[in-house]
């Protein structure tokens, strides 16, 4: 075990040379290197926001079921299905029928289907029904009904995410996808996430209705701004998709906040026309089921702009102006997890972790000179160039360092030596027989091989094991666990070998104590 | 330099206090129960800096007047730093935080530095509490199997049960102590495994050697010298995990230290299992040169 050829010397060298001196790239100012690789620092080290978003589909799935009564109803109709007893539940339709098997085939026709769609990606319609009672049919979402309206919204509600946050003007936001409802957003450095959140609360729903006692469409009654209880009509005379442009205004007879908007060509048509049928009347303009304010009036508006006056303040009239730029999200957002560390936090972080490391490495490595002198130096080396290993493959990897992420380096300091410690127990116990000190080396690493990797896979699989299942914080610290593993068995195997077979040979003749 | 230390005459005692520890820590366990933090139990968290002459009740008063329920104020580290934690309510987070801090910020006549917020909704808390005990269990189940492989049934057996040893005593310390369990504190857990596991396979491997090399001795003076050939590494590389976790657990700041201390706990009862429990079990299997030999003669035919 101690005779190294020339080619395998040179390999262990230029390995360990290679990976360590990425870890100088993360010591070094200078900008746009060739190579542009650096740790990242974690959230909780750096200061910033993580949100774990949630979509809501409740309402958006009643309006769907809703959306389907009619083209059922005509469905039934057109084939002389005679039905009773229609109801529309929230998630669900129910009815009854006499001829369930022509209704089966129908419902589930492939050809021209409007009503029930085949969804070739999952092979599944968008509906199912099921018997409840004889005669009475449900009708509801199919599973993948379900995952393609929840897909479809949660596309839509990441896309407007991103917009509202790039508004916004953080730096270097991260908005991905996780699981089937969820959206996960990371704000690196923001100190407080509360306009984000307050952002992201609202879905922007904005709707303009007349205030009238006509009820042909049905009519809402909503509070205004000054707490009067108006008459909406539930006729809506357009909506905030014609929007293409918002942008916050100051009023100039009062220096009052608000809000101007540009309409597309449709949203000017539709405008324009009913405003001219109604002038006189009130407009009111709501948003998310509230009205922001209800004006009169005064002359029709065909030019395709106009502005929104609410009391706002400047921040609010700000905010608005940015909610409906970024349009509406299809189902309302809840915030399921926060996670917020302020910038002097993560400072303090970082000097306790890096002083903790430091002391920590001192330590062991003053504790190793003591027990073993010169092969104590041995494996203080090794433990050095473990850690710039370790940082190398963490700079190669891009990997995210977080506080658990720094105290799984500092116990892979500590658990490192665990290699070295074995073998060189092992060579003490061969010396006590063993003449040929040449001999009693070799052996003693030879025979410790087995221990080492027995005991180090054994942990690599508790690291493998954590990095796969946990979440956050654990998956930091399972990163460098697991990373420095390798790099130990790397560094006490070659490197620290060799080493010791440099001292070894040179001392062939003389007595070597370890 | 360390002598011939009989330790196999004194597993009986040690085994003794070790049951009894063991079933007085899933008594706790099971009675007193665990202090969950935030992410497994949902709730909300601030940490907050404040002028040093802010109390603790000044805190505490002001949020009672909110009516959220159970509110913790304790002090985190230096004076006028302190943890409030807030149980799981149904009021949305977007609502709740701003709240807290206005009122806060209102009757409180210091400057307020909000370090730390976390906020976990009930869903997610479970999800994480399932998804940690999914990891031990597969990590425990994975490290059954690695053993297994590599040794025979018996060392399998005897390795897990010197783990389920320490995750029960180290969980029921936390219970007695009132120490909150968290995701960190998953991660001790599972490093806790991870290294009573390389402490037992240390001594298994010479065990095995032993057996091999002296097939005329009994396991339980096979133990005792494998046991005491592997002493001297077994302290030296307690000593050195210790250092840096010592490290850790003064210097490393607040957050740091319960997972610290979980480790300290775990490194100390799992040196001690690998010695008094996971050696004892083979004796208890009757495992001799013979159990390695049968198992020879079927890989070679």
């Amino acid at each position: 075990m101690l005779n190294f050829s020339k080619i395998n010397v040179i390999s262990i060298y230029l390995i360990f040379f290679i990976i360590s001196v990425f870890s100088i790239l993360n010591f070094q100012k200078v900008e746009k290197l060739p190579i542009d690789k650096k740790v990242n620092l974690g959230l909780d080290l750096q200061g910033g926001s993580y949100l774990l978003l949630e979509i809501n589909s409740d309402t958006l799935i009643e309006e769907k079921i809703q959306s389907k009564v009619i083209p059922l109803k005509k469905l039934l109709k057109d084939n002389n299905l005679n039905y009773s007893n229609f109801k529309i539940n929230k998630k669900t339709l129910n009815f009854q029928i006499d001829n369930i098997d022509t209704f089966e085939l129908v419902f589930f026709s492939k050809k021209n289907n409007i009503v029930n769609p085949f969804i070739d990606n999952y092979r599944s319609f968008e509906l199912d029904y099921k018997k409840s009672n004889i005669n009475e049919i449900e009708v509801s979402f199919s599973k993948f009904g379900l995952l393609t309206i929840n897909n479809s919204a949660l596309k839509q509600s990441i896309e407007i995410v991103r917009r509202r946050i790039d508004d916004v003007g953080t730096k270097e936001p991260t908005i991905l996808q996780r699981g089937e409802k969820r959206i996960l957003v990371e704000l690196p450095g923001l100190k407080d996430p509360d306009r984000i959140k307050k952002l992201l609360g609202k879905t922007a729903q904005l709707n303009f209705r007349l205030v009238n006692n006509n009820t042909e469409f049905g009519v809402d009654e909503l509070a205004s701004e000054t707490g009067e209880m108006l008459k909406i009509s539930k006729r809506i005379v357009m909506s905030g998709e014609n929007l293409i442009d918002a942008q916050p205004s100051i009023q100039n007879q009062e220096n009052e906040p608000t809000v101007s908007f540009t309409l597309d060509r449709l949203g000017a048509q539709k405008f324009g026309r009913a405003t001219t049928d109604n002038v006189g009347k009130r407009l009111a303009i709501i948003l998310d089921g509230k009205i922001i304010s209800a004006p009169n009036i005064n002359e029709p508006i065909t030019s395709g702009s106009g502005v929104i006056s609410g009391n706002f303040t400047f921040q609010e009239a700000t905010d608005l102006a940015l909610l409906l730029r970024s349009g509406a999200l299809p189902t309302p957002l809840d915030i399921v997890e926060e996670r917020t560390v302020g910038p002097d936090l993560g400072e303090d972080s970082i000097k306790s972790g890096l002083t903790s490391l430091i002391v920590g490495f001192l330590l062991v490595i003053i504790f190793m000179f003591y027990k073993y002198k010169i092969f104590g130096l041995v494996a203080n080396v090794a433990l050095v160039a473990n850690l710039l290993m370790l940082i190398g493959v963490l700079t190669i990897l891009e990997a995210t360092l977080t506080l658990p992420g720094i105290a799984g380096i500092i116990l892979t300091v500590g658990m490192a030596v665990d290699a070295n410690v074995l073998i060189f127990e092992r060579i003490k116990e061969e010396l006590k027989t063993e003449k040929s000190i040449i001999h009693a080396f070799d052996s003693g690493y030879s025979k410790a091989k087995i221990t080492v990797l027995d005991a180090n896979i054994t942990t690599l699989i508790a690291a493998i094991i954590l990095f796969v299942f946990g979440s956050g914080p654990v998956k930091g610290f399972a990163i460098t666990l697991g990373i420095g593993i390798i790099t130990t068995l790397f560094t006490a195997y070659f490197l620290a070998r060799h080493l010791t077979s440099i001292i070894v040979l040179k001392n062939k003749n003389k007595e070597v104590k370890i | 330099m360390i002598g011939n230390i009989n330790f196999v005459s004194s597993f009986k005692k040690a085994n003794i206090i070790s049951i009894t520890v063991f079933i007085i820590s899933i008594l706790f366990i099971l009675f007193k129960g665990l202090n969950y933090g935030i992410d497994f139990k949902g709730g909300t968290l601030i940490e907050l800096r404040t002028d040093t002459s802010t109390k603790a009740s000044s805190i505490r008063n002001s949020l009672n007047s909110m009516n959220l329920g159970d509110i913790n104020v304790k002090k985190f580290g230096r004076d006028g730093d302190y943890l409030i934690k807030v149980e799981q309510k149904n009021i949305k987070n977007s609502d709740l935080i701003p709240s807290i801090k206005k009122t806060l910020k209102n009757n409180l006549n210091s400057e307020i530095d909000f370090r730390r917020v976390e906020n976990v909704g009930p869903k997610v808390s479970a999800e994480l509490l399932e998804s940690s005990i999914i990891a031990i269990s597969l990590a425990l189940a994975a490290m059954l199997f690695y053993i297994w492989v590599r040794f025979e049934w018996q060392f399998s057996v005897g390795s897990i049960i010197a783990l389920l040893h320490d995750v029960v005593i180290t969980l029921g310390l936390f219970s007695l102590l009132s120490l909150e369990i968290n995701l960190s504190i998953i991660a001790a857990v599972l490093t806790i495994v991870g290294y009573s596991m390389n402490d037992t396979v240390v001594i298994y491997d010479r065990i095995r050697e032993n057996l091999l090399k002296y097939s005329k001795i009994s396991i339980s003076d096979v133990s005792n010298l494998s046991i005491n050939e592997t002493l001297a590494r077994t302290i030296i590389t307690s000593v050195t995990t210790l250092l840096a976790l010592l490290s850790i657990y003064i210097l490393g700041g607040e957050i740091l230290r319960g997972f610290s201390f979980a480790m300290i706990l775990g490194v100390i009862i799992g040196t001690y299992s690998s010695i008094f429990v996971a050696s004892p079990i083979l004796k208890f299997f009757k495992v001799s040169s013979k159990t390695l030999e049968k198992d020879e003669q079927r890989i070679e035919p």
